[in-house]
């Protein structure tokens, strides 16, 4: 079997955030935390390779760090959606036709239904803007996205041979689920989850330039974007690297995403030839 | 069918009261009172006592919730905290801007999508066909602020070809006015027209597999002939249903492009009314915008399930 | 000579709007107003758009922040000061057409205090007695106590006068009796003002006035740029100024406001009802850092909450000068170490950048802030009313607003028995030379106390079109007063 082009970029891409994000855990070549007024807006030098931000902060130290909020609370709300929804999406299926299955498939409706900027607006209305909100806003927006793509997946296996014997051989509904139908779903629910992953960076990205995302001084793409818009005459660099870097990034994942669905679909491999 | 109707029916009824109790609870919870933030640092207490009275907000929670619903119900959305103007003329004055705006957004998606999309579709697996897929998976990569910043830079600020933002009116001319939202118009196509570009030639791959195709090339009809004959119709199904999700997207989704090219629209309208505390506003024009997505959702499927009668069992 | 014809008729075309736009202005504005009603909400931006234009009350503020008459032509004080007499202009009529007389100025003022009144300034009114017309064109007002400062008070946004028959519709179509009638409000986009013909006072020289709202700074620039906007007055992004200043079609102008911009704190929250504490913050704060990082440089420093234009103002920086060695002595002493303090910052530019700035500096002392920012909204409800904060930054833009520290229930809550009776006697004295003696005691007791860690005098940076005159420099009040703007050419 050959491994897609895409897939092995996306790797690559989505690879090297990772370890970017991971190394400002222990290094960034300045502190972000720390503002050096007098060394504002400073074109890139040798001290500080993608030059200054309007604080004098190090723009290379808050892209590295930025990853990591931006992964974070990617990675979050994809879990949230995924907890969530994929057992909702299974129970569904497991009782495809009744009530419940009815009811949760309305609720998915209904969830769809709100405009999602304006609901993650609300959120953080009410609890106020951080970082963990703006991941209950992007998450709760996963959950019937799994939720769907669950029961899919999992109501074509409901009708095989192989989980129609097990209902005979008398396993539970529940053990079913688990044991025959939730496995053979795991790829659909993988490149769901990179597809939801990269919106979930996109997401955080929109909220935290307008506000509602991670808090100062805990540097983020959106907000680095928001600030630099002003100055987009005098130091147009700094809104070129955050933008960058999430277009990096989500390309990166959306790449990975593709190249899994195109490895792991069996119609489009037979295509393939 | 009638009966499939009916349960279609009173289930969207059902979702909208849901809707309606989830949006009303949600936004009493929200801190700050309207009235304390109209009158600001040096007001008495007396005197927002009585601006609370006057706004309807000394009631307890069940009037106040059957007053606003009760009030929709027979079109009447309520007046404004702030501008003191009836809701349903702010939300008409604001949809001369978003409803253009929408569809303009979703005229360019389309009619650059479609063709990409078939373009790739056809020679697929060729380099054009290559070159169309990394150039759509870009467009959805780029977060459409920021595309919509660097358009201002380049458009705006040095060639000097449209201004940065702001809407003249309706009044001013048709030209001048579709001048002003070209601009957002174009931020907001760009990564719809990258998924629909991309969901156009996914439809048209797999329906140029289906075996009616294969008879109709088996028949003699060209490649060429098979696809616009058969195929293209048939694709087209799938792409108009994002199209109409995506209408319903644009006209909320705004919100973040209105800011940038401070263009009056519903979406800013809701924003300010957040900020501004105008809850009332807020409440009646996210009900709206749900409404509006549930009916159309409604519809889609009373239209699917009229000509397919398949379809009505399988839900 | 056909051609000539043609090309003169071209010219005179050209020419056409060039000459028209002599005396129309479009003025930016950051906010738009919730309504245009100056008497039933606090919004600056109200009084940014009708302020002096639409609306006048008995007295006024000038371009320099003095007492001028207005609807009034003059007034007298009773020996003992209680009792205020007001003139009013003769031929005064409000732009539905009605006669502006005294008993209007009794509705006026009796609204704004009655019990059920949503004024936002109602302190404003609190010491009146009684109002009386005695005839039509005089206003006899009665006070409790004497208040050297009544003339001030009358001439607020708040105190506009208003006509009984059209308080109603005052949020949406505006009926005063300034020199601009109200002609159209695009919610979301503008508000469009025309001169009335009907005008009692001197002619303007424009005919038309646009107030057009654009928040964002990037737009802002653009809409100057292009010419959309003739004139900025308070410009949303200080960072964009200097790109005006190359530019001969400009003209950037900065000036100060009322605007005392401090960190808050909270006087009776642990551990800052410790002085020392306090004074340990106010040592910790960089001034000529914030204002350069945070405002790049337009801003003037501030030891007391005080204007330095005003001619009482001490300059008392030198108590809280930046001396990290000195925070931390303090702090020690104190025996306050490993603090944590919740910095809640609201939305304008100074608190949100400012707070940054500030925690980095508090972090170099070794005091760890968690920063949250809050709109207005919340603000208001959490920090103002709930009191529920260790500091915030605030700039209060009220002028001479020193009183506000006499109120041990205002939001930072410091509560000082002796400072209360300073206040008292100023609030009765009108002896000028008394008067500058008490407001600088004043001023000298709460930096002394560090009530609070005073920043900066916030500035007024704006740009506007150089062939325009008459803007004001300064912002007394709030206010875009153009009765006195004209085009040079």
């Amino acid at each position: 079997m050959r491994v897609p082009a895409t897939l092995i970029a996306g790797a690559i891409l989505s690879t090297f955030f990772l370890v970017v994000a991971l190394a400002s855990f222990i290094w960034t070549p300045h502190d972000v935390a720390a503002l050096n007024i007098s060394d504002k807006l400073q074109a890139p030098s040798a001290t500080y390779w993608l030059g200054t931000d309007h604080f004098g902060r190090d723009t290379l130290s808050m892209l590295m760090v930025g990853a990591r909020t931006s992964l974070a609370v990617a990675i979050v709300a994809v879990g949230i959606g995924i907890v969530i929804g994929v057992p909702l999406g299974l129970v569904a299926a497991a009782t495809r036709g009744s009530l419940l299955d009815e009811i949760i498939m309305r609720g998915n409706d209904l969830v769809f239904a709100f405009p999602s900027l304006v609901i993650a607006i609300l959120i953080t209305a009410v609890f106020g803007p951080s970082a963990v909100n703006a991941i209950l806003a992007i998450g709760i927006f996963n959950i019937p996205v799994f939720a769907r793509v669950t029961r899919g997946g999992a109501l074509s296996l409901w009708t095989l041979d192989y989980i129609l014997a097990a209902r005979v051989a008398g396993k539970g509904k529940a053990r079913i689920s688990i044991e025959h139908v939730l496995p053979n779903i795991l790829n659909l629910l993988i490149v769901q989850g990179t597809i939801q992953f990269s919106l979930g960076i996109l997401a955080e990205a929109a909220l935290s330039y307008i506000g509602l995302g991670a808090q100062p001084p805990t540097p983020s793409w959106g907000r680095m974007l928001s600030e630099a818009q002003t100055m987009i005459y005098s130091a147009p660099r700094l809104a070129m690297w955050p933008g960058l870097a999430i277009v990096a990034m989500v390309l990166g994942l959306n790449l990975m995403g593709d190249g899994l669905r195109d490895l792991t679909d069996p119609r489009l491999r037979r295509e393939r030839g | 069918m009638l009966r499939f109707a009916l349960t279609r029916a009173l289930s969207l009824a059902l979702s909208l009261l849901v809707a309606s109790v989830v949006i009303f609870a949600v936004i009493e919870v929200i801190p700050g009172d309207p009235a304390a933030f109209m009158l600001g640092l040096n007001a008495s207490p007396e005197a927002v006592a009585a601006l609370r009275e006057q706004m309807g907000l000394d009631g307890t929670l069940f009037t106040r919730y059957l007053a606003w619903f009760g009030g929709m119900l027979t079109g009447d959305f309520g007046v404004s905290y702030t501008y003191k103007v009836p809701v349903a003329e702010l939300v008409a004055q604001r949809l001369q801007v978003s409803v253009p705006l929408a569809l303009y957004a979703l005229v360019l998606s389309t009619v650059i999508a479609i063709p990409v999309g078939v373009i790739a579709a056809a020679t697929r697996g060729s380099v054009g066909d290559y070159g169309i897929m990394g150039a759509t998976q870009l467009g959805i990569a780029v977060p459409n602020f920021w595309f919509a910043m660097l358009l201002v830079l380049v458009f705006a600020v040095t060639l000097r070809w449209f201004s940065a933002g702001g809407f003249p009116g309706w009044d001013a001319g048709l030209w001048v006015g579709m001048k002003a939202l070209t601009l957002p118009a174009v931020a907001l196509a760009l990564p719809q027209a990258s998924i629909l570009a991309r969901v156009m030639r996914s439809a048209l791959i797999e329906t140029l597999g289906q075996d009616y195709i294969r008879t109709a090339r088996a028949k003699g009809l060209t490649r060429r002939q098979a696809t616009v004959r058969h195929a293209l119709r048939n694709a087209l199904i799938p792409v108009l249903t994002i199209i109409g999700l995506q209408f319903s997207f644009l006209l909320a989704g705004a919100i973040i492009i209105e800011n940038v090219f401070y263009l009056p629209g519903l979406g800013r309208l809701i924003f300010q009314g957040i900020t501004q505390r105008d809850l009332i506003v807020v409440e009646s024009l996210v009900m709206l915008l749900v409404f509006a997505v549930i009916l159309v959702t409604f519809l889609v499927d009373i239209a699917y399930a009229a000509a397919d009668p398949r379809l009505r069992r399988k839900r | 000579m056909r051609h000539l014809q043609m090309s003169a008729a071209a010219l005179a075309l050209l020419a056409g709007p060039a000459l028209a736009q002599q005396d129309t202005i479009t003025v930016g504005m950051v906010l738009e107003p919730p309504n245009l009603d100056p008497t039933g909400g606090a919004a600056a931006a109200i009084d940014e758009v009708v302020y002096a234009n639409v609306f006048e009350g008995l007295t006024r503020f000038g371009p320099d922040g003095s007492v001028q008459p207005a609807l009034a032509s003059g007034w007298e004080v009773s020996e003992d000061g209680t009792v205020y007499t007001f003139m009013l202009n003769e031929g005064v009529t409000f732009h539905d057409g009605s006669d502006m007389t005294a008993e209007d100025v009794v509705f006026s003022l009796d609204r704004a205090r009655a019990g059920d009144s949503t004024n936002a300034q109602k302190a404003l009114f609190e010491g009146i007695e009684s109002v009386e017309a005695v005839d039509p064109l005089t206003v006899k007002i009665t006070l409790a106590e004497p208040n050297g400062n009544f003339p001030f008070n009358m001439a607020w946004g708040d105190a506009v006068i208003v006509a009984p028959e059209t308080v109603e519709q005052l949020a949406t179509t505006p009926i005063g009796t300034g020199p601009f009638e109200f002609s159209e409000w695009v919610q979301g986009d503008h508000v469009t003002l025309v001169r009335s013909d009907s005008y009692w006072g001197d002619p303007v020289a424009l005919s038309t006035a646009t107030f057009k709202f654009i928040s964002d700074g990037n737009a802002a620039f653009a809409a100057m740029m292009a010419g959309d906007v003739d004139a900025f007055p308070n410009f949303p992004a200080v960072e964009l100024l200097s790109q005006f200043e190359n530019d001969p079609r400009f003209e950037v102008v900065v000036g100060s406001t009322e605007g005392e911009t401090i960190l808050a704190m909270n006087n009776q929250q642990p551990p800052l009802d410790n002085v020392k504490v306090r004074e340990a913050i106010s040592h910790a704060i960089n001034r000529q850092d914030i204002i350069d990082g945070a405002m790049f440089g337009y801003g003037t420093p501030i030891g007391t909450h005080f204007a330095p234009h005003n001619p009482d103002y001490v300059d008392l920086t030198g108590m809280s000068d930046y001396d990290p060695e000195k925070t931390k002595a303090l702090l020690e002493e104190a025996g306050a170490t490993d603090l944590t303090l919740r910095l809640m910052l609201p939305p304008p530019g100074y608190a949100r950048n400012g707070g940054e700035i500030i925690a980095s500096q508090l972090r170099e002392v070794g005091i760890e802030t968690e920063i949250t920012n809050l709109e207005w909204a919340q603000w208001l409800e959490q920090v103002f009313g709930n009191k529920d904060f260790d500091l915030t930054i605030v700039s209060h833009t009220e002028p001479a607003d020193i009183n506000i520290y006499a109120r041990p229930e205002y939001y930072f809550q410091y509560d000082n028995a002796e400072f209360q009776a300073l206040i008292q006697e100023l609030s009765v004295t009108s002896d000028p030379a008394k008067r500058t003696e008490l407001n600088q005691a004043a001023q000298r007791m709460i930096s002394e106390d560090y009530v609070n860690a005073y920043l900066f005098q916030l500035a007024k940076a704006g740009v506007k079109n150089a062939k325009i005159e008459g803007l004001w420099e300064n912002a007394p009040t709030q206010a875009n007063d153009l009765t006195d703007v004209r085009w040079t050419e």
